[in-house]
């Protein structure tokens, strides 16, 4: 694709939101932890969204470091 | 705690609640893909930006692309529900009904698109056969696109209402208006992009179903010993044994309808000649990548059976209640089986990962709906208005035209939607018009491309009268259901058998006149079929790419590998 006429890569779009929403499910998660939520899910002893939630970031963090515009331009 | 669902009208009923981080991450979706339309319109400057996303995607996105314009959030949710009431037997949609037409696009169909330099697939029809044949196809699929994407919103409308309790009205301005404001800014570009993230969240959405519904029940054998002991007598877990005969299995259809219907003919025509997901592999930036991007889908469809067929399947494992026919769910106040996938979400997902599950139904909606509307923008423009009011414009105008023309198509979508809502019997007649198209165009691609003898006039009344036939058959068994036996074989083939005899005899009537009509009349000149057909055309090879970097390999691993899970699961 263009990235080499400044058009930043689909994957970082990706990554960012990917991020933001794995901050927002993690954070939920581990507040949950604390204050239980009314509504019990099967398996909710897992905390399912904490592990979800890690993943989601480390994958969003991946990708925005990965397709950055800094990297391809310099 | 108060939801933010209650801030949309009453609801006396439904099956989820959003909480407020719920709802979070459904508006940042919605503003993530809106900033995406912004900052691509910038990008999106000529005819080829536009309609064609410049023809710079790389093998990967246009890929994920092709597989997401397909896998639409009704995709989703429909075919989980098929699958908690036929079983394994809905994988046959996902396997042999799309991965060997997916490959055939790839290597064989390909290269006669991309080298043609066509914009749409009528445009390939106006090359090859002429503008008459340009002119049926191109008509008759941007009108049944814009009415098939108002039923889709409809749908989708409608499952908001029941799973969320949001207004009717609210999800179709709402998700309607957001698709014509991202894929009108940035055309193909935008639209593209936008699957791309919504693929991606799909499968991170609907991902922990199967994931969490396979540790529940102690992996597959527990979940099939559940199935066994909830429904006893009946088989769910197989995909062939109960092909044998028409009244074995619950689908009412025989292997060979299976294999000929939906495997050759409605597949290879739904995957081979449809624009909306033809569209996105001509966005690609080289041939190879071009050749790539299929075979890159087809890895992926083969895996989608476990967001959406394993989910229906834990659903008949696991689920306390039996889920009805939507008839029978509405008189009793019971949940039908298009709530599956829904029920299964609830089950397992808490504030946050609703959210992400929600967005991924939402995300499969809006991808669906933009692949309607770019591409019946890119044949409305380049097949119907350039080619037959204004041939001699700008690109400017041409670009402006298809802006104009997504918005266009939005609105009648919605208007649709609006009349399927008054008249509900339109969606099985809008549904079945469809279908009468796909099965001849795919006879007259197939032998445009492939037998250098096919005249003009074969290729225009091939087509014409395919569809004629399939039209013909269908209002044959309206009007007499005895009719049936002919058609599908049999008495008791269900809707979904009768389709796909009904294709099946169509693509053979569109073939046999296309090649009798071709034999009476004169071909054209060898030098005017250069590029358009196998034997005229010089197609590049790889040249000294190692093996691994050849389509043609990564095109056997896919078949091989299919051919291992159509054993497994026999």
């Amino acid at each position: 694709m263009r990235e080499g006429h400044g058009l930043l890569s689909i994957w970082f779009f990706v990554g960012l939101l990917l991020f933001a929403y794995g901050v927002l499910i993690l954070g939920v998660s581990l507040y949950d932890l604390y204050v239980p939520p009314a509504r019990e899910v099967v398996m909710g002893e897992l905390h399912v969204g904490i592990w979800w939630g890690a993943l989601l970031v480390g994958l969003g963090s991946l990708y925005i470091h990965f397709y950055h515009p800094r990297r391809y331009r310099s | 705690m108060r939801t933010l669902g209650s801030m949309f009208p009453p609801v006396p009923d439904r099956l989820l609640a959003l909480a407020p981080v719920d709802m979070a991450i459904v508006a940042l979706y919605f503003a993530a893909v809106i900033a995406i339309g912004f900052y691509l319109k910038r990008y999106t400057k000529t005819g080829d930006d536009f309609f064609l996303a410049g023809r710079e995607m790389t093998a990967w996105v246009a890929g994920l692309s092709f597989l997401a314009a397909n896998l639409g959030a009704l995709e989703l949710m429909g075919w989980a529900a098929a699958a908690y009431q036929y079983g394994i037997l809905a994988t046959h949609w996902y396997w042999i009904g799309a991965i060997p037409a997916m490959l055939f696009l790839g290597i064989v169909m390909m290269p006669f698109y991309y080298i043609s330099k066509t914009h749409s697939v009528p445009g390939y029809l106006k090359l090859r056969f002429g503008e008459p044949s340009r002119a049926l196809s191109a008509v008759s699929f941007a009108f049944m696109t814009v009415l098939m994407s108002g039923i889709n919103m409809y749908s989708m409308a409608l499952v908001m209402k029941v799973v969320l309790g949001w207004d009717i009205n609210f999800s179709i301005w709402v998700s309607s208006l957001t698709v014509a404001l991202y894929v009108g800014l940035g055309g193909l570009f935008s639209a593209i992009f936008n699957e791309v993230l919504q693929f991606v969240l799909i499968w991170l959405g609907a991902l922990l179903i199967p994931i969490l519904g396979l540790v529940e029940t102690g992996g597959w054998n527990g979940m099939v010993t559940r199935i066994s002991h909830n429904f006893p007598g009946q088989d769910y877990t197989h995909l062939w044994r109960t092909m044998g005969s028409f009244t074995d299995n619950p689908m009412g259809i025989h292997w060979t309808g299976i294999v000929l219907g939906l495997g050759w003919v409605i597949s290879f025509g739904y995957w081979t000649t449809d624009f909306l997901v033809v569209q996105r592999v001509l966005a690609a930036k080289d041939l190879r990548s071009a050749k790539f991007a299929p075979i890159i889908g087809a890895g992926f469809k083969m895996m989608v059976p476990l967001i959406v067929i394993l989910p229906g399947l834990l659903g008949l494992a696991l689920l306390p209640m039996k889920l009805t026919g939507e008839a029978q769910a509405v008189a009793s106040g019971g949940h039908s089986f298009n709530e599956v996938l829904p029920l299964m979400l609830a089950r397992y997902c808490g504030p946050g990962l609703l959210g992400l599950g929600i967005t991924a139904l939402i995300a499969g909606f809006m991808s669906g709906m933009a692949g309607n509307v770019s591409a019946f923008a890119t044949v409305w423009t380049y097949d119907i208005y350039k080619a037959l009011f204004r041939k001699n414009a700008t690109d400017a105008h041409y670009v402006s035209m298809g802006r104009w023309c997504t918005i266009l198509g939005v609105l009648v979508s919605i208007a649709t939607a609006y009349l399927v809502m008054q008249f509900l019997s339109i969606m099985d007649y809008v549904q079945a018009l469809f279908s009468f198209f796909v099965a001849p165009l795919f006879g007259t691609v197939l032998l445009g491309m492939l037998w250098k003898r096919a005249t003009p006039k074969g290729g225009f009344w091939g087509l014409l009268t395919g569809t004629l036939s399939s039209i013909g058959m269908w209002a044959w068994v309206k009007l007499d259901p005895g009719a049936l036996h002919y058609i599908a074989l049999s008495s008791n083939a269900k809707d979904m058998a009768e389709n796909m005899y009904r294709a099946l005899w169509s693509w053979i009537v569109c073939v046999t006149v296309t090649v009798v009509v071709s034999l009476a009349t004169t071909p054209k000149p060898e030098s005017e079929l250069n590029g358009l057909v196998y034997g005229c055309t010089t197609v590049p090879g790889d040249g000294d790419l190692p093996l691994i970097k050849r389509p043609a390999f990564w095109a056997v691993v896919v078949g091989v590998v299919f051919f291992v899970l159509n054993i497994i699961f026999w």
